[in-house]
């Protein structure tokens, strides 16, 4: 593996690593902000106002920003299933923190999700060569 | 009305992040993190028409999404996303001119199977 290979590699799980947590995080933190009930379209406007719904905001607009950033140089099809993990940690969120119930059918679910994964971040090359570029794996 | 709904989101995503990787790509790769960079990266970029595109697409689909929850259950609304990885992965191939390998299909694939089991 070549050291621009390398650099690339990095830098793409850095980024994608940012991307899922403030994805995870964000939903979460919206998630926590919302009160109960939303009765008018204002509410929906005053809740983003909430402290936690705020954080959860922020850091949508970092997951948006993040996600922009790593399709500056990664491929779509590269990017769509490595940042899906994010599915398996709101998952495991759900159960760590509002101990909820993971069954059979979501453990076989995060299994095919990470197998997703790691048959395309292991698997395949993080960009299609650009013309006149030799490829990055 | 549902199905409607569905397609709007799942067009409007799909179609949004086709944009965003078409225009992030016009942009090229961006290396420098300094603060002062990324807020000339930024500055750039809010003029750059496909991102502004993609931007309008996710609002879209932000929107139908909450109309979307309003006549259906959250354990159906939600696995739609995967329909979009579907589409999006063939839009990469054919729109996007990626190298789509068996490996990226199967991941995918896989994928896509995975989100429907986790969101039912």
């Amino acid at each position: 593996m070549s050291s621009e290979t390398a650099r690339l590699r990095i830098k793409t799980w850095t980024c994608a690593t940012v991307v899922v947590l403030s994805n995870v995080l964000g939903n979460f933190f919206l998630k926590r902000g919302m009160p109960a009930d939303l009765p008018t379209p204002l509410s929906y406007v005053a809740a983003l106002f909430q402290p936690w719904a705020a954080l959860g905001v922020v850091l949508l607009i970092t997951w948006m920003l993040s996600r922009m950033t790593l399709l500056s140089w990664a491929d779509l099809s590269y990017v769509l299933p490595v940042t899906a993990i994010g599915y398996v940690l709101v998952a495991l969120e759900g159960k760590l923190f509002l101990h909820e119930e993971i069954g059979l059918k979501r453990w076989a679910g995060i299994v095919l999700i990470v197998a997703g994964v790691a048959l395309v971040g292991g698997g395949t090359a993080v960009q299609t060569p650009r013309r006149g570029e030799e490829p990055a794996r | 009305m549902k199905l409607l709904l569905l397609g709007i989101i799942v067009a409007a995503t799909a179609a949004g992040e086709v944009l965003a990787a078409m225009g992030m790509r016009r942009h090229g790769e961006i290396r420098d993190f300094r603060p002062g960079a990324l807020g000339r990266a930024a500055a750039v970029l809010t003029r750059n028409r496909f991102v502004i595109g993609y931007v309008a697409a996710m609002a879209v689909s932000f929107f139908a999404f909450m109309r979307l929850l309003t006549v259906s259950n959250l354990s159906y609304a939600v696995p739609v996303t995967a329909v979009t990885y579907a589409l999006e992965t063939v839009m990469a191939k054919y729109v996007l001119k990626e190298r789509v390998n068996w490996l990226r299909w199967a991941g995918a694939a896989l994928v896509i199977c995975g989100v429907a089991l986790v969101s039912l």
